[in-house]
């Protein structure tokens, strides 16, 4: 349940990220969901890709920094409060999110990356409420 | 162990005294017999006569590379041709190289200074000290060599390059002692993996290291490799060649063989004598020279000296490894800044790498400066937070340093040029408006 994110450093400069996902085309690795989080100077690029290791590998080969970070992913179908009932189950038992970001995967729900510092006890406790998680193997094809 | 008690553990005041004794004889010395020198005092209305005491010192003018190039070859040496015993020459990296001439009397000086340094080390007769630093026009060769068998200890003049010979001398002469560039000793490390020589058969115990810079990190480096104690030692060819300074074993800086070489710190924009603790430009008068005596030689190196007995018991002041080049210096917003500065202070937090450049700007008739620092791989956060409070650390820890605002941009890995050169260490922006 446990997805691997990679993470990479970017500096605000045109062309930086179009290197980048040349790169991963160019290794036939695939971009299931990104954000980015950015200040003034930099941004990271948050990810998930298919074949993370090598991804990790061939971003560092071409001088980026690159950190993965474990998240989880759940699904969350597209009504009202489907989000909220979630994110209460997780304040509830005391789990903080650094920080989420989320992907339409299918016409009647989406996906939300989920980073916590407390992976395992965010995904036992939400498959304790039947809440969808995707597994490693999902993800990386989505 | 002291190799010359007597001068090297002097009271402060006596040293002062014999210093000044010294320095008067070599003040009249170069007046009568180097028109350089005289010229440069008349024009400054100075005779001999006005320098009695150390303390005079400060009176008498500045001596540059630059005054050692214009008098190529022989043109600053005070004594006559036929009592010239020694030539060396420093390969000049822009425009002509500069020679110096040793006297008799001075190539015993340098070997006392030394056997000095050695015994710093630990070095008696009963080593085999292995000279792996050049031979040739380059001191330090020969400048080794003659202190080491001033020492009694047995020299192996093998000079530098040819790895497997050193390794084999290393394993089958015993070599107790090896003297070269610390790069050229952390590269025997690497050699003796390569070659898997088994360290228990070595009796290396001790390395005298100088030449160019190196980094604490470097000397752990070599001392893990080498299965040794590094020691620092410190010289120029101008001055006489290795044997400026040398660390003892407590290793709080090199001490300066201050009965021949007076050591000044100045502020390299003004000229200012700085006092003892402050960092600036290194200046060396040689008062015991006989056949290239200098006045007043700005060295360009950066650092601080300290006085205060050592733990050794001797009186010597200290000088810190230098930190740079004076020429490297900036002046942004009035205030002096060197690149090293910024470098010195990377090295000390765990979480950065000193690769970084220093960006100059004016902005509203303002200097500002920006310091880019790479985001190494080890210490990229992915969060936010944690890369905005890194940068706030590194400025926070620079401006204390500096004495004054700099911003922080942190940048990719890989981004900023690997070079040691002040070209690529700073962009000055200011120059081309
Ligand atoms: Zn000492």
């Amino acid at each position: 349940m446990i997805i691997k994110q990679l993470s990479v450093f970017l500096e605000n400069r045109a062309g930086r990220l179009t290197e980048l996902t040349g790169i991963l085309a160019e290794n036939d690795i695939n971009i299931s969901a990104f954000s980015i989080a950015d200040t003034a100077d930099f941004g990271i690029l948050r990810m998930i890709a298919g074949k993370p290791e090598l991804a990790e590998k061939v971003l560092k080969e071409n001088g980026f920094a690159v950190k993965i970070t474990d998240v989880i992913c759940m699904t969350v179908p597209h009504k009202p409060g489907g989000l909220h009932r979630a994110l209460q189950i997780l304040s509830d038992n005391g789990i903080s999110i650094e920080y989420m970001y989320a992907f339409a995967a299918a016409a009647d729900q989406a996906t939300v990356v989920i980073r916590t510092d407390m992976p395992l006890k965010a995904i036992e406790v939400l498959q304790l409420h039947k809440l969808e998680l995707l597994k490693a193997g999902d993800v990386y094809q989505l | 162990m002291i190799w010359n008690e007597h001068h090297e553990c002097m009271e402060r005041g006596q040293l002062a005294s014999l210093q000044g004794e010294r320095l008067k004889a070599m003040v009249e010395r170069v007046y009568f017999n180097v028109p350089f020198y005289r010229n440069k005092l008349q024009e400054m209305g100075i005779e001999p006569g006005d320098i009695r005491t150390v303390e005079d010192l400060k009176l008498l003018p500045f001596t540059t590379k630059q005054d050692l190039r214009d008098n190529y070859p022989f043109g600053l040496f005070a004594v006559p041709q036929q009592d010239v015993v020694r030539l060396h020459a420093s390969s000049g990296t822009t425009g002509k190289s500069t020679v110096v001439g040793y006297t008799h009397n001075d190539i015993m000086m340098w070997a006392e200074v030394v056997a000095r340094s050695l015994t710093m080390a630990g070095i008696t007769k009963s080593d085999i000290v292995q000279v792996a630093y050049g031979y040739g026009l380059f001191t330090g060769g020969l400048g080794l060599h003659y202190g080491a068998e001033k020492v009694g200890a047995s020299v192996i003049p093998i000079s530098g390059g040819n790895t497997k010979k050193q390794l084999q001398l290393l394993e089958d002469f015993g070599s107790t002692a090896i003297a070269c560039t610390p790069s050229y000793a952390a590269y025997l490390g690497e050699a003796l993996d390569e070659e898997k020589v088994d360290r228990s058969k070595l009796k290396l115990r001790a390395g005298i290291f100088g030449a160019e810079p190196w980094t604490e990190e470097m000397r752990a480096q070599i001392e893990k490799s080498l299965g040794i104690k590094a020691y620092d030692i410190y010289g120029l060819s101008e001055v006489i060649g290795p044997g400026v300074s040398m660390e003892c074993s407590c290793q709080k800086g090199m001490h300066i063989f201050e009965d021949h070489f007076i050591p000044e710190i100045i502020n390299p924009e003004s000229g200012e004598v700085l006092p003892y603790g402050e960092l600036g430009e290194l200046v060396f008068t040689t008062v015991t020279k006989e056949a290239m005596p200098l006045i007043r030689y700005r060295t360009r190196d950066l650092t601080r000296l300290h006085v205060g007995t050592c733990e050794c018991g001797r009186t010597l002041a200290r000088m810190e490894k230098c930190v740079g080049r004076s020429d490297d210096m900036l002046i942004i917003r009035g205030v002096n800044v060197f690149p090293s500065q910024v470098e010195s202070v990377l090295l000390e937090m765990s979480e950065t790498r000193p690769h970084y450049l220093l960006v100059v700007d004016r902005d509203n008739n303002l200097d500002t400066l920006e310091i880019q620092v790479e985001v190494e791989d080890q210490f990229f956060s992915d969060e936010v937070k944690e890369l905005e409070a890194l940068r706030k650390r590194i400025g926070s820890n620079l401006t204390s340093i500096l004495g004054l605002h700099a911003t922080v941009r942190l940048v990719e890995p890989g981004t900023i040029e690997r070079s040691m050169g002040k070209a690529q260490r700073v962009v000055d922006k200011r120059k081309l408006k």
